[in-house]
């Protein structure tokens, strides 16, 4: 069984069809990759898993469990996180505070024992305290804790949002162009790092990237979209040899084909 | 070192401070310069325990003493710390959640009204049996009452309404604060709940239960001199409760979920934050203290009517909120006692100030401008009418120069280590 299975999911954006009956399977110990020219769907997607939108038709099942209708805390609490594209840090909050909101449905949040300021509540406080330094430690963070999110460079800001998501102990782990505006000495190493993730941090990993050096270097599966459809899926060799992907993304030649 | 010397001045400075206010009871001066001993002692750089014993001898010690002197003292004590509560408890909604509500006074009103009913011989009215007013000690048991009543209003409106965004969410409370005040204005016909504008009046104070200890250490206060330190301490004690109350949610997992949502709605639920709820605890949190505060205000009034609860009451909390800094509760309280004050007693005090000029007749003479006889003042020209106007410039001031308030909440102010 598939960790996540997307079946025929479409959405629709009153005349515009952004995704058409999708189908996509990630499972566990995998990197997937999700790539397509700009307004594929490909973030439409990714809404649609995290519960922002909800799909018009199709279905989402996570571990086999139906995400359809649920709350998008419900399925962070189910047990997928993600990061976002344009990032959305909690700008005027601390480093290790947006770390801790992460963990929010992991926590001791009982009211009564946050007012009696209960010894399991100042417990479960400070071991999520060590738990967050501990995940800014492994995206390198360490030592930033009291600084605003707001007034990080823009590479950390991104190393941030993964720790913040991370925090939710998601089993799939979600990353929307996490090196968007990095320069590949950065992206490198955030590759070293999502390898470093997996199997330790999330039992699997779904990215949309545009980076190709990224995705081709660490993708086992390779999904392409195209204007709301699904037109290739494979391995990175696989994928970059498909003719469709290739017209995706450079477009058909004036004398080729049939136009 | 250092502290020991900060400890001595603070503690001088009290010490001044309270004889200047022995020796001029009637001096609005001596009694500011005695309330800004509070912003000297928060602000100082000494231990926390230091900190809040000092301000503990300024407030249960020195604070009553200076009131026997001059009544008028207690009272503008008591309305900033009932300022205060209400500040506290939007705070928590505006400055914590995010979510802006333009009619909070409704929840206070709610609490006021509730104990003004049963307080008083008004729900004789709708109740037969004649067992109204109920006996002082129910004002306690209303105390909690008024709270549970405000936070299931608060929940009521809050579920309707907080899918509600930004200005469509101040609208709707602007317009359930409006409700809630033609309500009280109108709910005398067909059956007599509120007694409309003529308000409601006598409303039963709370019990002097300590009367017997008082007696047994001979002494046999008037109630009259009583009350208004009975009042006052109940207010400080009630302030204290709360501050404690949001001190310790402030820096747990539900004072950064409320962060959070006010940061960025959709990364808060992303980050598995179940915002509704949060909203929902939030606004009726604030809803609680504003209507236990109302209570209280009922009881230490004797009379209220549908005047005290209007719009623009709602419009003075939010700006102690925004003037002191949203989100941040030292700000809030900070911003509730500045605007008290300068409500009740620097534009006061200016007033009687010019009266005194107009009739004493003295005739200014300045070089080049002429002379000016001080009685042709206009009777327009009186400051206590100006509030408002006073009241829009220094929060026009504010946007350009702090517009983050006065004291702006602090990074890292929501850590635990702040704990009350």
């Amino acid at each position: 069984m598939a960790l996540l299975e997307v079946r025929d999911a479409s959405k629709r954006f009153g005349g515009l069809l952004a995704l058409q009956r999708v189908s996509l399977n990630v499972e566990e110990g995998m990197i997937a990759s999700l790539i397509g020219p700009n307004g594929a769907g490909k973030t439409t997607l990714f809404h649609i898993l995290s519960g922002i939108y909800r799909a018009d038709e199709g279905e989402v099942r996570f571990r086999g469990r139906s995400l359809n209708g649920l709350r998008p805390d419900q399925i962070t609490a189910a047990g997928i996180g993600r990061t976002f594209q344009n990032i959305r840090l909690f700008a005027h909050m601390t480093v290790l505070e947006n770390v801790l909101v992460g963990m929010h449905c992991r926590v001791n949040r009982s009211l009564l024992d946050i007012l009696l300021r209960a010894r399991r509540f100042r417990r479960d406080e400070k071991e999520a305290e060590r738990r967050a330094e501990d995940l800014l430690r492994l995206v390198g963070l360490q030592g930033r804790e009291e600084e605003w999110a707001g007034h990080l460079p823009y590479g950390d800001q991104r190393r941030l949002e993964i720790a913040r998501a991370l925090a939710s102990r998601p089993q799939l782990l979600l990353l929307d162009e996490p090196t968007a505006g990095m320069n590949p000495q950065e992206a490198r190493s955030l590759m070293g790092l999502l390898q470093r993730l997996m199997g330790e941090f999330v039992q699997a990993l779904l990215l949309v990237e545009h980076n190709m050096r990224v995705v081709m270097g660490i993708s086992d599966q390779v999904t392409v979209l195209d204007y709301g459809e699904k037109i290739a899926e494979g391995s990175p060799v696989e994928v970059r040899g498909n003719p469709r992907v290739i017209e995706a993304y450079l477009g058909r030649g004036k004398w080729g084909g049939d136009a | 070192m250092r502290t020991s010397i900060y400890g001595l001045g603070l503690i001088l400075y009290l010490g001044l401070t309270s004889l200047l206010v022995l020796y001029f009871p009637q001096s609005v001066l001596a009694f500011l310069l005695f309330e800004a001993s509070l912003l000297f002692i928060y602000s100082a750089p000494l231990p926390r325990g230091t900190r809040l014993a000092l301000a503990a001898v300024a407030l249960v010690v020195l604070m009553p003493l200076l009131g026997m002197i001059n009544g008028y003292y207690l009272e503008i004590a008591t309305q900033i710390g009932i300022f205060v509560a209400l500040a506290l408890g939007l705070n928590i909604v505006v400055g914590f959640a995010g979510l802006l509500n333009l009619g909070f006074v409704a929840f206070y009103a709610i609490g006021a009204y509730l104990w003004a009913i049963f307080g008083s011989t008004q729900a004789n009215q709708f109740i037969a049996g004649n067992l109204f007013p109920l006996a002082p000690s129910w004002f306690f048991v209303f105390l909690v009452l008024g709270a549970l009543a405000g936070a299931l209003t608060g929940l009521l409106l809050g579920l309707p309404l907080l899918r509600l965004r930004g200005d469509y969410l101040a609208i709707v409370t602007l317009g359930f604060a409006e409700v809630i005040r033609a309500l009280a204005n109108n709910l005398d016909r067909p059956i007599n709940f509120t007694n409309g504008p003529r308000g409601i009046t006598p409303i039963q104070k709370p019990p002097l239960f300590f009367q017997p200890l008082l007696e047994w250490m001979g002494l046999r206060p008037e109630p009259a001199a009583l009350y208004p330190l009975y009042f006052y301490f109940l207010v400080l004690l009630l302030v204290v409760l709360i501050i404690i109350v949001i001190r310790r949610l402030e820096g747990s997992p539900v004072g950064r979920a409320w962060k959070a949502i006010r940061e960025d709605e959709v990364a808060a639920a992303a980050m598995g934050i179940p915002v509704v709820r949060m909203k929902l605890l939030a606004f009726a949190l604030g809803a609680s203290f504003a209507s236990a505060m109302g209570v209280l205000f009922a009881a230490k009034q004797v009379f209220i009517n549908p005047e005290s609860f209007t719009f623009m009451e709602s419009i003075g909390v939010l700006a102690m909120v925004i003037l002191g800094g949203m989100g941040s509760t030292a700000g809030a309280i900070l911003g509730a006692t500045v605007v008290t004050i300068l409500n009740l007693q620097l534009l006061k005090g200016l007033s009687l100030w010019l009266n005194g000029l107009r009739q004493s007749g003295i005739i200014l003479t300045l070089p080049l401008l002429g002379s000016y006889d001080l009685s042709q003042l206009p009777a327009q020209f009186e400051p206590a009418k100006y509030e408002r106007l006073v009241f829009g410039l220094i929060l026009i001031v504010m946007v350009i120069f702090r517009p983050r308030g006065i004291l702006s909440p602090g990074r890292g102010g929501g850590r635990s280590d702040g704990a009350a």
